[in-house]
């Protein structure tokens, strides 16, 4: 602690599990709208992704309001939230637009999408398998072409209304940061927007990371066209989020008001290195490099490959620092402009750093069962045209 | 029933949604208080169950009446504005029953400094001080009278 610190805010209320859960539901929203686009704008070359991408979000949507129920405690309490809704809070109406988000688009499209492999699977698998399949048919074994087709109609009228309704999800968690009014350093119209095109950043790097370790696990050749066009729009989203953080930084600097010098005082120490360099510098600055070299210049297959897995890798640091940046950041000054207080990660505890590891592995779990029960993989795709390399 | 044959699936899809949606409203039903919501998002009878607890603070009006001497002390001085109470604590019991129950007196060491102690928090213009430095160490009432503490209208011990 340094300087002068209201009492409340010298122990941060916000801890690392506030940090992860936008970045969960980031990477929700971001992998859906991925999905969306082969769906809604027919984009033929990410088609490989479409279902790996729905089922990600899927993982990651179940396990984002575990971070919010670890640090409020009282888990079962969070069904009041629905019901006895209160319409004026922001936080307990977002209950609705996640509900809506995974029961409605989510679950749904996932359903329709995989209807004809879950009949398929409910007529050759037996015991506790079969079962499972049975109960998902819901009953209905109508896989004929007018029954799909039909199927596929309403599976696209959902994505449209899934493509607004990611937007929402992610723009909410931004709103509620953006809303408090106190916090200058969250303060701002620009905040729901910031956090949407850093949702999809992060989304569309964590599905190209998905798709590749995922095909090397079962040692099938990655579809390149597939991969640089997601990256394409990995790097074209990345330049609109990088633009808007500029222009909010810009914007603040300019008006300089009265918490600035506060600000900016916190950004060159504490902030240092969590700002400057990881999110600015390694986690902004050089995936974009690398990114851009790759929509300059035409590298081998294998090259492209690891250019991709490495910005993919550090877009995920980079996106992670920012969340942090804005939840830690927001608590670490205090509203007296006066002084500055710092924060530190427990391990074993409630919400320290090795429950939020294990919620940041939960997905990949769930993910994996997801995948047992609903495997993504289309017949082989046409496009295979490069031999898969070393990695 | 034909043309329904290949949206059969869909309907059903409705239904569970449907049972859910009932589900969800017959467990809203029994679970809520009944008077949840009558005044607010809260349950309205709590407002009888509060209102029926035992009061702990009499207020103002009740003190000056037994103790005028005090009051028009305070009414005079630098501590006009505050409560009796914001220093001696709830005294329902004692107001009701003056005979039986007799209140502590504050104890002066932290019942001043928790006012007055020096917090750059505090508004500039709120009269505040570095007890140790100021006091020298004595109780604050041997040169404050706690009621009127101020020095100009007459309130010197
Ligand atoms: C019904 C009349 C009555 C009311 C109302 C009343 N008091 Fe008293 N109070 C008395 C009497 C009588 C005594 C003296 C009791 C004794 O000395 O045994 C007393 C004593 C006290 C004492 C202790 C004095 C000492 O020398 O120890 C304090 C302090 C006090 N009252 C404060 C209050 C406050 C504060 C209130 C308002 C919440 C209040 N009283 C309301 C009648 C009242
Ligand atoms: C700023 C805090 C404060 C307020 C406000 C205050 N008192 Fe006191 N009062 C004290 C303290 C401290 C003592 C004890 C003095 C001592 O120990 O010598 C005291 C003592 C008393 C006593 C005991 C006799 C005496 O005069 O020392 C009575 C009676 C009393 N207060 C009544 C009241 C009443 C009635 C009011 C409201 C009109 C009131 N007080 C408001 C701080 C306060
Ligand atoms: C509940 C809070 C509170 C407590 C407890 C309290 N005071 Fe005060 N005091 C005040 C307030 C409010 C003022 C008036 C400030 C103003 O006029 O702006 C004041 C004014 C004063 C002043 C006048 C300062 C000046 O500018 O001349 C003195 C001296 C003082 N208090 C001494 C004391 C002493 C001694 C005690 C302990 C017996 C005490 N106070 C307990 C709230 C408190
Ligand atoms: C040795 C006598 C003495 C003692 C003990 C004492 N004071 Fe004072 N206090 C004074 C005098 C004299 C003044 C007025 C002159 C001044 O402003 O310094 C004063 C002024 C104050 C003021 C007004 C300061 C301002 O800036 O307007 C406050 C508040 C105060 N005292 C609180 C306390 C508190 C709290 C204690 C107990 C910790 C205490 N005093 C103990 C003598 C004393």
């Amino acid at each position: 602690m340094e300087g002068f610190m209201y009492p409340n805010e010298v122990e941060l209320q916000w801890g690392i599990l506030i940090v992860l859960y936008p970045f969960l539901t980031g990477l929700v929203a971001g992998a859906f709208i991925l999905a969306s686009l082969e769906r809604v704008f027919r984009v033929e070359e990410v088609k490989p992704t479409y279902r790996l991408s729905l089922l990600t979000a899927l993982a990651f949507l179940i396990v984002a309001p575990l971070p919010l129920q670890l640090h409020l405690g009282h888990p079962e309490r969070s069904l009041e939230m629905y019901l006895t809704p209160h319409r004026s809070s922001a936080m307990a109406m977002f209950g609705f637009v996640y509900l809506w988000y995974l029961m409605a688009v989510l679950v749904v499209e996932i359903w329709l999408d995989y209807r004809r492999d879950i009949v398929r699977l409910a007529e050759s698998s037996r015991g506790v398998k079969g079962l499972l399949y049975r109960a998902l048919t819901l009953g209905s074994y109508n896989i004929s072409p007018a029954a799909l087709r039909i199927d596929d109609r309403v599976g696209w009228i959902i994505t449209l209304i899934g493509i607004p309704s990611a937007f929402l999800l992610h723009g909410y968690v931004g709103f509620i940061f953006g809303s408090v009014k106190a916090n200058p350093w969250w303060s701002t119209p620009l905040m729901p927007v910031v956090f949407l095109f850093s949702a999809m950043v992060s989304g569309i790097a964590l599905v190209l990371l998905m798709y590749m370790v995922t095909s090397a696990m079962r040692r099938v050749a990655v579809d390149m066209r597939c991969l640089d066009t997601i990256a394409k729009y990995l790097f074209y989203t990345f330049v609109i989020d990088f633009a808007l953080e500029m222009l909010d930084l810009i914007h603040r600097i300019y008006e300089s008001d009265e918490s600035f010098r506060s600000l900016d005082f916190m950004v060159h120490t504490r902030l240092f290195y969590s700002q400057i360099l990881i999110q600015i510098f390694l986690g902004t600055l050089a995936p974009l490099a690398l990114l851009s070299l790759t929509q300059m210049i035409t590298f081998p297959a294998a090259a492209r490959r690891r250019i991709y897995a490495i910005a993919s890798v550090l877009t995920l640091v980079g996106i992670f620092a920012m969340r942090w940046n804005v939840v830690i950041g927001g608590q670490l000054f205090s509203k007296s402009f006066l002084g500055y207080t710092t924060y530190k990660v427990g391990f074993v505890t409630r919400e320290g750093l090795l429950p939020a590891v294990a919620l940041m592995i939960l997905p990949f779990a769930i993910l994996y069962v997801l995948i047992k029960i609903l495997p993504p993989w289309q017949e082989e795709s046409p496009f295979v045209a490069e031999a898969h390399g070393d990695d | 029933m034909g043309e329904f044959k290949d949206i059969a699936h869909l309907i059903r899809l409705a239904g569970v949604f449907l049972l859910g949606l009932i589900f969800f409203l017959v467990f809203r039903s029994v679970t809520i208080p009944k008077s949840f919501g009558r005044y607010g998002p809260f349950r309205g009878a709590a407002l009888v169950e509060l209102s029926s607890r035992p009061l702990s603070f009499a207020g103002h009006a009740a003190c000056e009446n037994c103790h005028p001497d005090v009051a028009a002390l305070k009414a005079n001085g630098v501590h006009k504005s505050l409560n009796c109470e914001s220093c001696h604590g709830p005294l329902a019991k004692h107001a009701d029953d003056p005979g039986n129950v007799k209140p502590v007196l504050p104890d002066v060491a932290q019942l001043c400094i928790r006012c007055h102690s020096e917090n750059i928090a505090k508004p500039a213009g709120f009269p505040q001080v570095n007890a140790k430095e100021h006091s020298g160490g004595q109780a604050c009432n041997t040169c404050h009278q706690p009621h009127s503490p101020g020095f100009d209208a007459g309130g010197k011990k």
